[in-house]
């Protein structure tokens, strides 16, 4: 299932916020996960699996220390979907 | 007929669907075993999102091995679930960052002593804490990485690896007397979270892309967790204090 990039931010911001009560809105393409959301490493898990079954795709393990932005997941999963 | 038809497993360290755990739980269930899983702490709630990936239902249950409550309440909270294990997987490593990475010379015993603790100390304990659930002819099975060499940079997590190996051991000799067995399956690398923490890992991948007699997938869990599944079957009645090195050949080859 395709979707657009705006979808894609929206939902993973909701999924951050829930994994980690971090604000929706602070969550934009060009934060970085651990340096300015301060997601550590078992939270950006959940944050996966969670992402993994709004949007459909796969992400794997030894793919998660590629997302270092909000930006990389979002064209990950995009990508992913199309 | 399935190689596990009828027995009932215990399953630690289902973390991802990378987890080594995941693939010991998921063909255990397609050759016929009924599975508990365990999970921890903060990862309780993805290792529950998680199971919901495998062929069946399994419940999930809370085991930190480090906490003594867990571990004395273990058989009860078991005791909803099942009667009796004919199987236990290992599958739990962690050590600090400050024990690996090549801060070998230098890192503090607190450090280490959580390595072992986690690591190694936690085969003894978790095979006590179901110890009155095991059944003659059960089999407990742990997840290695070969410690008989010093790798780059794996620094306290290869003297952990050191101590569970004897630890399988000892557990052996002890419970031998009551018809369990206590092996371990010493993988090769495999892309797992718990490997995204070992700073040598890719190096790891090279060895073997060089020097593996086997072509070596480090995306593939298959072949380890088909050798603990067949630990856990009948086919090994009388192995104990084993390591079955699932590498590849890596061990036995000098260069
Ligand atoms: N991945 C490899 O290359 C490789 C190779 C050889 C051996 N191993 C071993 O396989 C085992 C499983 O690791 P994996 O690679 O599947 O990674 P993983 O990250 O999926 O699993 C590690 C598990 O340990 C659990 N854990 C950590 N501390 C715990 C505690 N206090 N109580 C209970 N559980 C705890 C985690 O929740 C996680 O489920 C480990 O013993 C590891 O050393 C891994």
């Amino acid at each position: 299932m395709a979707h657009s990039e705006q979808d894609v931010l929206a939902g993973l911001a909701e999924i951050v916020n829930e994994e980690s009560g971090i604000p929706a809105s602070d969550v934009t393409l060009e934060k970085s996960f651990t340096d300015d959301l301060d997601v550590d490493s078992l939270t950006m898990v959940s944050i996966v699996v969670a992402a993994e079954e709004k949007f459909g795709v796969k992400i794997p393990d030894d793919e998660v220390k590629n997302l270092k932005t909000v930006g990389d997941a979002v064209h990950f999963i995009v990508a992913q979907a199309a | 007929m399935g190689l596990l038809d009828g027995r009932r497993l215990l399953v630690t360290g289902v973390l991802t669907d990378s987890s080594i755990a995941f693939e010991v739980a998921r063909l255990a269930q397609l050759e016929g075993a009924s599975v508990v899983l365990t999970s921890f702490g903060r990862a309780l709630r993805i290792t529950e999102k998680i199971a919901a990936r495998l062929p069946e239902r399994v419940p999930v249950l809370e085991l930190d091995v480090t906490d003594p409550t867990h571990l004395d309440t273990l058989v009860d909270r078991l005791g909803a679930h099942t009667d009796r294990l004919d199987g236990v997987l290992h599958s739990i490593g962690f050590a600090p960052p400050g024990a690996l990475g090549g801060n070998f010379l230098s890192t503090g015993w607190e450090d280490v002593a959580t390595a072992l603790q986690v690591s190694a100390y936690s085969l003894k304990s978790l095979a006590m804490a179901v110890r009155p659930l095991l059944v003659p002819g059960s089999s407990i099975v742990g997840l290695d990485f070969d410690a008989t060499v010093a790798w780059p940079l794996y620094d306290w997590m290869g003297v952990a690896k050191a101590a569970l190996e004897s630890t399988a051991r000892y557990l052996a000799r002890y419970l031998g007397p009551e018809e369990v067995r206590v092996n371990l399956v010493a993988a090769g690398p495999i892309r797992t979270m718990a490997a995204q923490g070992i700073p040598g890992f890719e190096g790891f991948e090279g060895v073997w892309g060089e020097r593996s007699p086997l072509p070596w997938d480090v995306t593939d869990a298959g072949p380890a967790a088909r050798a603990a599944v067949a630990l856990m079957s009948d086919w090994f009645p009388k192995t104990t204090g084993e390591i079955v090195h699932v590498d590849g050949g890596l061990h036995a080859t000098g260069a």
